[in-house]
């Protein structure tokens, strides 16, 4: 078991460490910060690097702009690195005054070779060879004709909060957007297809509802052990597909399937976690009454798990990248937008509560 | 040459003391500070080189209008302020 979490939150970086089977705050970096996005890994792929381990914050300055920083030390000491760049709008046509501009680094992923991948808003897919240093646009992605339709879900601009790599090719991807649709290369992001086979979008006139492009799918995971089994959790439902995002099907959860984060075993693909909450305008959970919905057989039933959650009235949202689950299917660690940080050893069946005085949450990652 | 201010929040990315710098506008003062401080414009600037929406200049004591910032002239002997606009929280 893992005895270390990273924690993003409006007010910085939190990293957890379990001594004595205590769980405490063993460091607070870029205090007051808003993160949004934090990646931590090493490459695994033989090489000179083979081992390195890299800790990545995206912050998300209020007056500054997008921040990305970068440790080699395990956030011991940090540098600011280079953050993705949208090229230049072409001013002799007087288009800078809509040019593109980054907003936020929403989702981070790195491959075994040390590729890493940068989800953004306004619906940027960039990639960096140097951990950071520097970063190119994927221009295949951002030339699609139907990102004209893509739109903003929760934030002005779309937005790329979902990067799977595909555990048998760094180069099989598949992004999700906010609002856009799942996408998939083959080919590192040289070409892409958009793969909603099966959702729909109940917030869209009945003539767009299938139209693959406007999906709102709130957060996308990949089961690394069967990886063409995937889980989404969209803005009207729960979705699962089988063979590698070809085709979709929708699963009903009680007390609700609106949400914005889901975990799946990382073994067994039949087995995900979700948060449900009350959609749209509320956001919270249903009758104020906080539970994690677990299905074990893909879907067919959920179990409603609450022993060592709030046994009063809640308020508590998990955002979409606020519930992780460990490697080896062990632990799962959640946090919410009213502080609370849980973590569960039994899949779910007991919480305990680690803190309920953090700032508002954004993302946890198992250190491993 | 102008003295330029930075918002403590700068300080780290910016001249940590005022100091001056050469230039007829802010555009151009702002090339002089990448010299030093090459981290500074992108804390300014946008990818397209627009003043941040909840970034305030100030020269001369007087809030620049947004939309001329960056042609805004800067006099010799002028002290320009850098700061975070409290519209951005």
């Amino acid at each position: 078991m893992s005895d270390r979490l990273l924690l993003g939150t409006r007010k910085g970086l939190f990293d957890l460490q379990r001594k004595q089977g205590k769980w405490a705050i063993a460091n607070h970096a870029f205090k007051g910060e808003p993160v949004s996005s934090m990646w931590q890994g090493q490459v695994q792929d033989q090489g000179q690097d083979q081992g390195q381990g890299h800790w990545l914050v995206a912050l998300n300055l209020g007056h500054f702009g997008t921040k990305l920083h970068r440790s080699n030390d395990e956030g011991q000491s940090w540098q600011e690195v280079a953050v993705p760049a949208f090229p230049q709008a072409d001013v002799s046509t007087g288009e800078e005054q809509d040019g593109p501009s980054l907003e936020m680094i929403w989702s981070l992923q790195a491959d075994r070779r040390g590729r890493l991948w940068a989800g953004t808003l306004p619906g940027g897919l960039f990639v960096s060879d140097d951990w950071g240093d520097s970063w190119q646009l994927n221009e295949s992605l951002w030339q699609q004709p139907s990102r004209s339709q893509w739109f903003g879900g929760g934030y002005d601009a779309p937005g790329i909060h979902s990067i799977c790599i595909d555990p048998r090719n760094p180069d099989w991807l598949t992004v999700a957007i906010s609002c856009g649709g799942v996408w998939q290369s083959r080919d590192g992001g040289g070409s892409w297809q958009v793969t909603t086979q099966g959702m729909w979008a109940e917030y869209m006139p009945p003539e767009q509802r299938d139209n693959p492009t406007i999906q709102d799918p709130h957060r996308l995971v990949q089961c690394a052990g069967q990886p063409d089994c995937f889980w989404v959790q969209h803005h009207n439902g729960i979705f699962k597909s089988e063979d590698n995002c070809a085709s979709w099907q929708e699963v009903k959860a009680q007390p609700s399937s609106f949400g914005f984060a889901v975990a799946v075993h990382p073994q067994q693909p039949q087995r995900a976690w979700f948060v449900p909450a009350i959609k749209d305008e509320f956001r919270y959970p249903v009758n104020n009454e906080f539970v994690v919905t677990r299905t074990d057989d893909g879907g067919q039933q959920f179990k409603a798990l609450r022993n060592g959650l709030p046994d009063q009235p809640s308020y508590d949202l998990v955002y979409r990248h606020a519930l992780a689950i460990d490697t080896r299917g062990e632990q799962l660690a959640m946090a919410s937008t009213t502080g609370n940080l849980w973590l569960s050893d039994n899949d779910g069946d007991d919480w305990q509560l680690v803190s309920s005085f953090l700032p508002p949450a954004v993302a946890v990652q198992f250190v491993e | 040459m102008a003295t330029v201010i930075c918002t403590p929040r700068l300080r780290e990315v910016g001249p940590a003391t005022a100091r001056s710098y050469p230039g007829d506008n802010l555009l151009e003062l702002l090339d002089a500070l990448a010299v030093d401080y090459p981290r500074l414009r992108g804390y300014l600037l946008d990818d397209q080189g627009r003043l941040r929406r909840h970034v305030a200049i100030f020269v001369g004591g007087q809030m620049v209008p947004r939309d001329q910032a960056l042609t805004w002239p800067v006099s010799a002997g002028d002290e320009v302020y850098l700061m975070q606009a409290l519209s951005g929280g």
